[in-house]
């Protein structure tokens, strides 16, 4: 993954635009936050392989970029992507990786489903 | 010195899980002879370690992680490693029928004399207190006589206040090249604390060497 080229990110998105694509969505603070820090308030989410359709695909902001999918009846976004690559198998894979090398969100887009 | 035993049976959820805990143990029972069955739940697919410039992503975190997988088990000597499929962060969410099915199978298969695994509730990760759970529900329907040992891993902060001292504690140093050679092969998952650690085995540190030497576990009581 490279740091993310905003305008070439933004032609991405709109590539995969008005398509059913398979969705990987995530926020992550790690299963041991709050061993290692006793009270930390651990929270998260995880969709995978659900399939969705945006009209439209934006990425705001300076980085860390917020990224964001308008749905005919809903909204889709991911805040804090830092990285971005399009994979041999041509899906859009971001992530938001903090200066320690940690995943903390990560948005992927595709055509086809993401394995298991 | 380990007792002899006729199978040993490990299921933890994630790789890395058999090295950082009881790579030793491992190692020393393959030494020998005793047969060491591995059983590792998923391939740690949504580990959050993928460096910054990153070394991986999202999708290839689990082809870099199995590789790892393969070169710890070489490290450690062991041959049998069964990769089961589920996914990472998902096994206490699961058909809890479907995971005990799977124990029981490894169990009627190879007829361990030793089961190793996490404690049920004090083992810190939800993967790793689920695969305690699954292993000791199907332990649990088994005829006390065919029955193996269940020796558990749990570090929870809580541990020693509910359980007291480790039931068991394997004294590895001979194989401890062994143990680091696994850690080492697990870089994906190391590499931010092994620095770190080899300074303080070169410094004699007790509390590093202690934790290199010596792995603990508790025996599960079925009654
Ligand atoms: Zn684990």
């Amino acid at each position: 993954m490279e740091t993310v080229d905003v305008k070439h990110l933004q032609e991405l998105l709109d590539s995969f635009a008005n398509k059913d694509v398979y969705i990987h969505l995530e926020t992550t603070n790690g299963s041991y936050a709050s061993h290692f820090q006793e009270g930390f308030f651990n929270a998260g989410a995880f969709i995978r392989n659900v399939i969705i359709r945006y009209e439209l695909g934006k990425v705001t902001g300076e980085s860390p970029h917020r990224i964001g999918l308008k749905l005919p009846s809903g909204w889709i976004y991911a805040q804090g992507i830092t990285h971005y690559t399009v994979d041999e198998h041509h899906r859009l894979l971001m992530a938001g990786l903090g200066p320690d090398g940690k995943l903390a969100v990560a948005l992927e887009i595709s055509e086809t489903p993401f394995t298991y | 010195m380990l007792q002899k035993e006729r199978h040993v049976l490990v299921v933890f959820p994630h790789p890395d899980d058999e090295s950082f805990g009881s790579a030793g143990t491992i190692a020393q029972y393959i030494e020998m002879g005793v047969p060491v069955t591995y059983a590792c739940l998923t391939l740690g697919e949504m580990g959050r370690n993928l460096g910054n410039p990153p070394f991986a992503n999202r999708e290839t975190l689990p082809q870099i992680r199995k590789q790892e997988l393969l070169d710890a088990c070489d490290a450690m000597g062991l041959t049998d490693l069964r990769m089961m499929g589920l996914r990472d962060k998902t096994i206490e969410f699961e058909d809890p029928e479907k995971l005990v099915k799977m124990m029981t199978d490894l169990m009627d298969e190879l007829h361990p004399s030793l089961v190793i695994s996490f404690h049920p509730t004090l083992a810190v990760h939800p993967d790793h207190n689920a695969t305690g759970v699954a292993v000791i529900e199907a332990m649990s329907r088994m005829p006390e006589a065919n029955r193996p040992v269940l020796y558990t891993k749990a570090f929870d902060n809580d541990t020693l206040n509910q359980l007291g001292e480790p039931h068991v504690v394997h004294h590895t140093p001979d194989v401890a090249d062994k143990k680091i050679a696994a850690l080492r092969a697990h870089a994906s998952q190391t590499v931010w604390m092994l620095p770190d650690m080899e300074k303080r085995w070169a410094a004699n540190d007790k509390d590093a060497l202690d934790w290199l030497y010596n792995e603990a576990f508790y025996i599960h009581d079925f009654t």
